[in-house]
């Protein structure tokens, strides 16, 4: 199914995307682009297919038909492992961390070498793998609890966490499903303060319900409602939208 | 934390220990019989490391790794049987030179399939290899699906059945439902007599050494860390890069490959071989084993074989009908009050007071058990 060459410049581009559920139809003829270093917000209420289009995007569900390409690859028909190697990071909604293992090791798995069955037998935990790790535990502000088994850490910190392990994957686009849901207020500052200083050299592409906090990062936002764009443009032009204030800003 | 690639010091004194136990202590303390029936136990104990492995870290739970114990000690029978089959010894068959159960079933040349293994070479190769590439192909045609789980364990099963069903009704190939019986001399060696029964049970548990060696070093790698997470979250693993399928096929390879080197020493060390070791139930008792020793602890899978196989051995001869529910309710007890074995309960009940007592008095611990067989593990 070939809809046409875009232009090379589009880091991610979507096009006539269809996801059907038995029958419902969770994304219905999606189509959107995402520039480089573009950070793009994907906003709309319960049911509207958010999660949904970053599960296509990453894998964990199979499109029906369209196409989602990323720096020209088509990504449907490519495994989950796969998608993450030519460069696509994703964060759960849940923190989704690997609670029997220390931060340094959870750290270390999500390090991108050694990914093949006897790359991971004869990976060294050398120099460069614990200087990665350091700098991205200063970063995320876990740094003195490397050694703290994950479970042990406070909802918050396992966002961070999650974060984190992105991070050090190193993608061109990072995807955040609700990374602030669930945190403190003084966390909440904390992590957007985290993902101002990781959207850097990237392009990522965000679920949020925090409106603030929406306007703080968005270059662009996109509206969801029953699995299609309502509307899409800047914030300013998508708060002042008539049928967004009536189906989700006006509640 | 890692000292080197194959164990931290604790693991180090645990793995000394064990070897102690096994080389000094028990050749010194019992007769050939029980040292022999102590080989028997200890060809258990591969299938109970490759569990540790696939089922403690990697959370896959087969319940038919008999196939591959019972692959494994097939391919060495065969090579036994055809020793023992040679002309001389088989002159009053109508077709001498074949094992007596062809014979005894009208087959009157030795199957093509049977022709390599009078080569030990072959043979040795094929102990590893039969079992392994079988793993490979189930493993493959399961994991790629994502069929994982109680659906996995129910297939494993049907595996096990399977192949009870083929080995019994093939007997004219297979021995039947005997087995492979009166196996004699290996390379013209006789496997008979208590002096090689001695020399076997050594050699048995350099094998075993080497293997626990293999576990440690899986363990500390990387790969042992990506098992335990994809244990929990097989979804994260995916989106951090990797093919779960891929690391869940290796854990289940080395884990029927283990198997096997222990159902050959089986053949070498009792003498047959039959498909009562192949099926449902050895399939799930060697799974008891483990879970008694502590299905995180390399070590601890070993003594819980051992002290399984010792109960069943003295239960068995005073009451032979109660053994088989003693086994299933020591299981059910294992399961409820300590999901991590024997390892368990050393590692929360008496390990702190070894401790404290050295601490407080300075003074070594006396006793034969392991000191590492709970820190070993990185999970609970």
């Amino acid at each position: 199914m070939l809809v046409g060459h875009q232009p090379k410049e589009f880091l991610l581009a979507v096009e006539a995307l269809t996801v059907s559920f038995d029958g419902f139809k969770a994304v219905n003829d999606l189509s959107f682009y995402v520039d480089e270093n573009e950070i793009r917000v994907i906003i709309g209420p319960n049911g509207a297919g958010k999660t949904t289009v970053l599960d296509l995007i990453c894998g964990k569900t199979k499109a029906t038909s369209g196409s989602i390409q990323f720096r020209g690859k088509e990504l449907t028909r490519m495994r989950e492992n796969e998608i993450v190697k030519t460069g696509v990071g994703r964060k759960f909604q849940n923190p989704s961390i690997y609670d029997d293992l220390t931060v340094f090791e959870n750290l270390e798995i999500s390090y991108p070498r050694g990914r093949s069955v006897f790359g991971a037998l004869t990976f060294t935990r050398d120099a460069a793998v614990r200087d990665r790790v350091h700098e991205v535990a200063e970063m995320i502000f876990l740094k003195d609890r490397l050694h703290m088994n994950a479970d042990l850490l406070s909802h918050g910190q396992k966002q961070w966490l999650e974060i984190g392990m992105l991070l050090i994957q190193d993608p061109d686009l990072l995807m955040l499903d609700e990374p602030v849901a669930g945190m403190s207020v003084s966390e909440r500052a904390q992590t957007a303060e985290l993902l101002n200083r990781i959207i850097k050299n990237r392009s990522v592409l965000v679920i949020e319900h925090d409106m603030k906090f929406v306007e703080d990062i968005a270059h662009k936002v996109t509206v969801l409602h029953q699995g299609q764009i309502l509307s899409e443009g800047t914030m300013e032009k998508v708060k002042n939208d008539p049928k967004v204030v009536e189906v989700y800003l006006g509640h | 934390m890692t000292d080197n690639r194959f164990f931290n010091r604790s693991e180090l004194i645990g793995i000394l220990v064990l070897a102690v136990f096994l080389v000094v202590v028990l050749p010194l303390t019992l007769d050939v019989f029980r040292l022999n029936l102590v080989a028997k136990y200890l060809t258990y104990a591969f299938v109970a490391l490759g569990l540790v492995i696939c089922w403690g870290y990697g959370g896959i739970l087969s319940l038919g790794q008999g196939v591959f114990f019972g692959l494994g000690g097939y391919c060495m029978a065969m090579f036994l049987k055809l020793e023992a089959s040679s002309v001389e010894n088989t002159k009053i068959q109508s077709t001498p030179g074949i094992p007596d159960f062809m014979d005894w079933n009208q087959i009157t040349a030795l199957p093509f399939f049977w022709k390599p293994f009078n080569s030990l070479t072959f043979t040795i190769a094929a102990i590893i290899l039969v079992p392994g590439i079988f793993a490979l192909i189930i493993g493959t045609a399961m994991f790629k699906r994502r069929v994982g789980g109680t659906y996995f364990a129910i297939i494993t099963q049907a595996v096990a059945a399977i192949l009870t069903i083929l080995i019994v009704g093939q007997q004219g190939y297979t021995g039947g439902i005997n087995g492979m019986t009166d196996l004699r001399t290996l390379k013209g060696w006789d496997i008979r007599p208590d002096h090689a029964k001695v020399v076997l049970y050594f050699f048995e548990v350099g094998l075993l050494f080497a293997c626990i060696m293999i576990a440690q070093f899986v363990r500390h790698s990387k790969l042992g860390r990506i098992l335990v997470a994809m244990r929990e979250k097989e979804d994260r693993v995916r989106f951090s890069g990797y093919s779960v399928a891929n690391f869940k096929i290796f854990a289940f390879c080395i884990a029927a490959m283990f198997a096997a080197i222990g159902g050959a020493m089986f053949a070498l060390n009792v003498g047959f071989m039959s498909p009562s070791f192949v099926g449902i139930v050895p399939s799930i008792e060697m799974v008891i084993y483990t879970a008694v020793g502590g299905r995180l602890s390399i070590l601890g899978a070993i003594y819980g074989t051992l002290l399984v196989n010792f109960a069943k051995t003295s239960l068995s001869e005073t009451f032979p009908e109660l053994w088989l529910f003693g086994l299933g309710g020591l299981f059910i007890a294992v399961v409820l009050a300590f999901p991590n074995g024997l390892a368990g309960i050393w590692g929360d009940y008496v390990q702190p007071r070894i401790d404290r007592l050295i601490a407080s008095r300075k003074s070594k611990p006396d006793g034969w058990t392991d000191s590492s067989v709970a820190d070993g593990a990185p999970a609970e």
